[in-house]
Formats: C-alpha cells, structure tokens, sequence
C-alpha cells in the first residue's frame, strides 16, 4: 500500500538556522531517504521552497504565500511503500521531521484500475 | 486526613488490577467488569467526600461495582448465563473481606487470558497495561505509536474475543505452563522495550513504561515465584533501568562503554542480582536469565575492573542455542568484535539474510561500528548512514552521526 508522509515544520526556523545545524539536518535526510530506498519503500519525495514562494488557487483567484495555518507548515513529503498503517507509522517516526516537527501520514486512495 | 479523592486514587493504584481480575474471572467478561469498576471509581469519587471515605475502600468498590455487573447483566438478559456465579462470588468476597483476610489475588488468570494464544500477540503487552495496571489507552497508544482511536479499537475487540471466545480465566495446567508464561514475558518485555531502538537498552524514545514493566515482572515473580525466566527477565529490565541516568550526559546518547557508572543505579543492580541469583537456584536456564547474565557481565567489568569479555561471548553462544532471534546474533557479533575478534563479529552479521535486516537499526548500528574496526571507513560510512536513516531517536542519531563524520575525516 502507498502512504503520503507530509512533513510539517516551522519554516521560518530554516532561514536562521546556522550552517552546521542545516548540514546536519540534511545529513540525516539522506540517510532516511537511502534507508526508505534500501528496504524497497521508497517512491518518491522532495523538500519544498518556503511558503511564500507558493501560490493558492481556487476558482474564485489565486492567493500569495505564505500560509499562516499554525506555527509548522508543509515543507516536503514522501510516498512511501508499507504493508499496512503500523509499519507506515514506523517509518514516519524514523524520518528526522518527526523530531523537530511532524509527520502527517495519509494512506493513498487506491483507485481501481 | 487524607482526602477522599486521594484514597480513590491510592486505591485505584494499589488495587485495580486486583479488583478487576477478580470481577471478570467470575464474569469471563473483561470489557464489562471494566465499565462496572469505573463506575464505582466514579461513584466513590461522588460519595465519599460527601460521607467521608470507607473503612475498607476495596470492599466498598467491589460492592459497587458487582451492582453493577449485576445490573447490566439484567438489562441484557445474561443473567441465566452469569450472575448466579456473580452474587454467590461476591458474597465469597465479601466474607474474605470481613474477616480482614488480603483479599484474594487473582492477577495471575487475568496475565494469563491477557497472553492467551487466541489473542493477537500486538495486543497482548496494550491489554495487560490496561486491565492489571490500568493505564489508559492513550497512553498506551503513544507508547506503542498507535492512534489512542486505533488502541482503543484494538483494545474493545481483543476483549470481545475473550468473552465471546470463553477463554478461560484459569492457570493452565502444568503440561503447558511454560509456553505460556513465555507469551506472558514477552508481553512484559514488550511493554519494557517498546520506544527503544537498541536492543542494549540504550535507546529510550518517548513514551516510556519501563516502570510499568518492572513492576508487573515483580508481580509475576511474587506470583509464581517457582518460574526461573521471571526472574530472568525481571534482573535483565533491572539492570537496563539501572543504567538510565548514564544513557543521556546532556540529552547526548551515549553507548554503554562510555557510561560513567558512577551514574548507575547501585540498588537496583543489586536487586538485578538477586533477581538472576534465584533464577540461577531455581535451576532451568532460559533467554531471559542469560540476557540478564549478559548485563550482569556488563556491570562486573565496570564495577569489578574485571575482562567479562570471553564470558559474554559464551552467554551469546548458549542465548543462540536458546533463542536464535537476529538480536541475539547482532548481539554476538558486537560482543566478539569488543573482544578483538572483529572478522568473525562480521561473519556472524553476514550469516543473517539481509531481508531480515532492511529495517533492522541494532544490526546496521553495530555493522558499521564492525567495519570501522576492519579499517573500511567507506563500507563503513554506508551502514552508519543506513542506521541512521532508520533511527527514530534524536540523541543516537546525532551520535551515530558523529561516528560517521569521524570516518569523513580519516
């Protein structure tokens, strides 16, 4: 089964973290994202630009980022192969996000063929 | 004087687990006697301050909550089927409490129903939290990193099964006792283990029953105090608790040959040695008792300044005979390299099938720290970065992290 791992955290903490802090954070990323690979899970991710770089659309027009939704925002995802809801669980308390934000993990809808 | 609401709480603590296993031994009904008990808690909580606390809160409790039993059992017509054995159990309980006998401990039948094998093993350790400790299902969700909905949905069927199953609330007869006591002490460890990644114990994540798990080993041992693994298990946790305060020098991990042991727990060593000593007495060696022995050796090198090394590799050895888990062998492996025979340490890794250790973290943790020893800082790097992409602690991974940037610099 496909689950979505939406990574939320505070956005804004990225533009004055200091270069090591990054360094380190990014290294443990690719770690996650090489272990994800490894056992087969992994179909996909990225991290995103701020907020204030995006754009929301409806119908009725477009509105400027950023979002204000709450102190931690969307800042990357990954789609994720696991057996069942635990073991997606699993691998999103593994991923480094869950440590400095959260992890929102959201089974994707299987549409029949 | 004590407030009313303290002693329903002191109460609670000391008694429900006991309270509850004697109600739905007579009931065969775990979920309702649970829904009787927290209406008499919530009935004492109303009444005493009002009328000023009982003199035996325990008879008054289950007084309460046998009405109860009683009349839910009337509203839905099972009255044929459970409450002759009720009443007649509760009058039975009440003369026991009358004449200031201890009341009757009947925890042991509601481990064993909880380790029953018609019960799904992921619920066992959740269902003993609850109904022995009575913990809540949200924190027992968290522990286990389940939503508190999905606990509690898990929870509610588990105790279905019991009742509509029948299972018995008995200790099952000598022939089979030991395969069940080891589902019981699994459950246990479970409860001790889960939110750590190490199987050394170093690894504490967030929610943490390691207080509860320790207690309920206790427990176990005071009730069957002729089975040697319970003590097993109970000296292994102890000596892993022991070590708790040294795991952490400023939110830093750091590994057990690091530790300052002057941070160790001495009394509770001292009690995990007393515990592995009556396991020794008793005589049967099982994989707990030589876990724990493993540990004991860990604490004799550094309370003793003796080379334990040579004796915690043979432990490993009879642990594999024993129990041949991946943890035993990653354990094995760790334990030759520590005593300079890294080469066969990592024949002993390459012997596991590496589908069994995709997400394994232990295997690649202690992986990588082997290939450094073999002077293969590249290899090494590789199973650092794979142990720390499957870490779900923020202090070991900094640490694991460390080690890797070390071997950037060689």
């Amino acid at each position: 089964m496909k689950y979505l791992l939406l990574l939320h955290d505070n956005e804004d903490a990225w533009l004055t973290m200091e270069e090591s802090r990054k360094n380190e954070i990014f290294g443990s990323y690719m770690a996650y994202t090489e272990a994800l690979k490894k056992a087969n899970a992994y179909h996909g991710g990225a991290p995103l630009e701020h907020s204030k770089n995006g754009k929301r659309v409806r119908a009725s027009g477009v509105q400027d980022g950023p979002f204000v939704d709450g102190k931690e925002q969307l800042g990357g995802f990954y789609m994720i192969e696991a057996d069942n809801l635990d073991e997606a669980l699993d691998w999103a308390a593994r991923c480094p996000c869950a440590s400095i934000g959260h992890v929102e993990v959201r089974p994707v809808w299987h549409i029949g063929d | 004087m004590k407030d009313a609401r303290a002693i329903a709480e002191e109460t609670a603590r000391a008694s429900y687990g006991r309270l509850l296993a004697w109600l739905s031994s007579r009931s065969g009904d775990v979920a309702s006697a649970e829904d009787a008990l927290a209406d008499a808690f919530r009935a004492a909580l109303e009444t005493w301050p009002k009328n000023g606390p009982p003199d035996s809160p325990e008879a008054w409790l289950l007084t309460a909550a046998r009405r109860k039993l009683i009349d839910a059992a009337r509203r839905k017509q099972t009255q044929t089927i459970h409450t002759p054995g009720l009443a007649l159990a509760a009058e039975e309980a009440e003369a026991a409490l009358r004449i200031e006998k201890p009341f009757p401990d009947e925890r042991l039948k509601l481990l064993f129903i909880c380790a029953h094998p018609a019960i799904d093993a992921n619920i066992r350790t959740p269902l003993m939290l609850q109904t022995v400790l009575g913990l809540d299902a949200e924190r027992i969700a968290s522990a286990f990193l389940v939503s508190p909905a999905a606990m509690s949905g898990r929870l509610v069927r588990a105790k279905r099964k019991i009742k509509a199953a029948g299972i018995p609330f008995e200790v099952p007869e000598t022939a089979i006792i030991t395969d069940r006591l080891s589902a019981i002490l699994e459950a246990i460890y479970a409860a001790f283990t889960c939110g750590w990644d190490n199987p050394d114990g170093s690894d504490p994540g967030g929610a943490d029953l390691t207080g509860e798990a320790i207690y309920l080993a206790q427990l176990l041992t005071k009730l069957m105090p002729d089975e040697s693994e319970s003590w097993g298990l109970l000296s292994l946790m102890l000596h892993a608790e022991a070590r708790r305060a040294a795991r952490r020098i400023n939110g830093a991990y750091v590994p057990l040959g690091e530790q300052d042991a002057a941070f160790w727990n001495r009394d509770m060593i001292m009690a995990a040695e007393s515990a592995l000593a009556k396991a020794w007495r008793i005589g049967r060696s099982g994989p707990y008792q030589i876990e724990a022995a493993i540990q004991s050796a860990h604490a004799a090198a550094r309370l003793n300044d003796r080379d334990t090394s040579d004796d915690i590799i043979l432990l490993y050895e009879r642990l594999i005979e024993l129990a041949p888990t991946i943890g035993a062998h990653v354990g094995y492996a760790a334990a030759l390299s520590a005593a300079g025979s890294a080469q066969r340490g990592m024949a002993v890794l390459d012997q596991i099938p590496s589908a069994r250790v995709e997400t394994y973290q232990a295997y690649w943790a202690v992986r990588a720290h082997i290939l450094t020893e073999l002077d293969k800082p590249e290899d090494a790097a590789q199973a650092y970065r794979r142990a720390i992409g499957l870490t779900q602690d923020e202090a070991a991974r900094a640490f694991l992290r460390s080690k890797e940037r070390a071997l950037e610099e060689i």
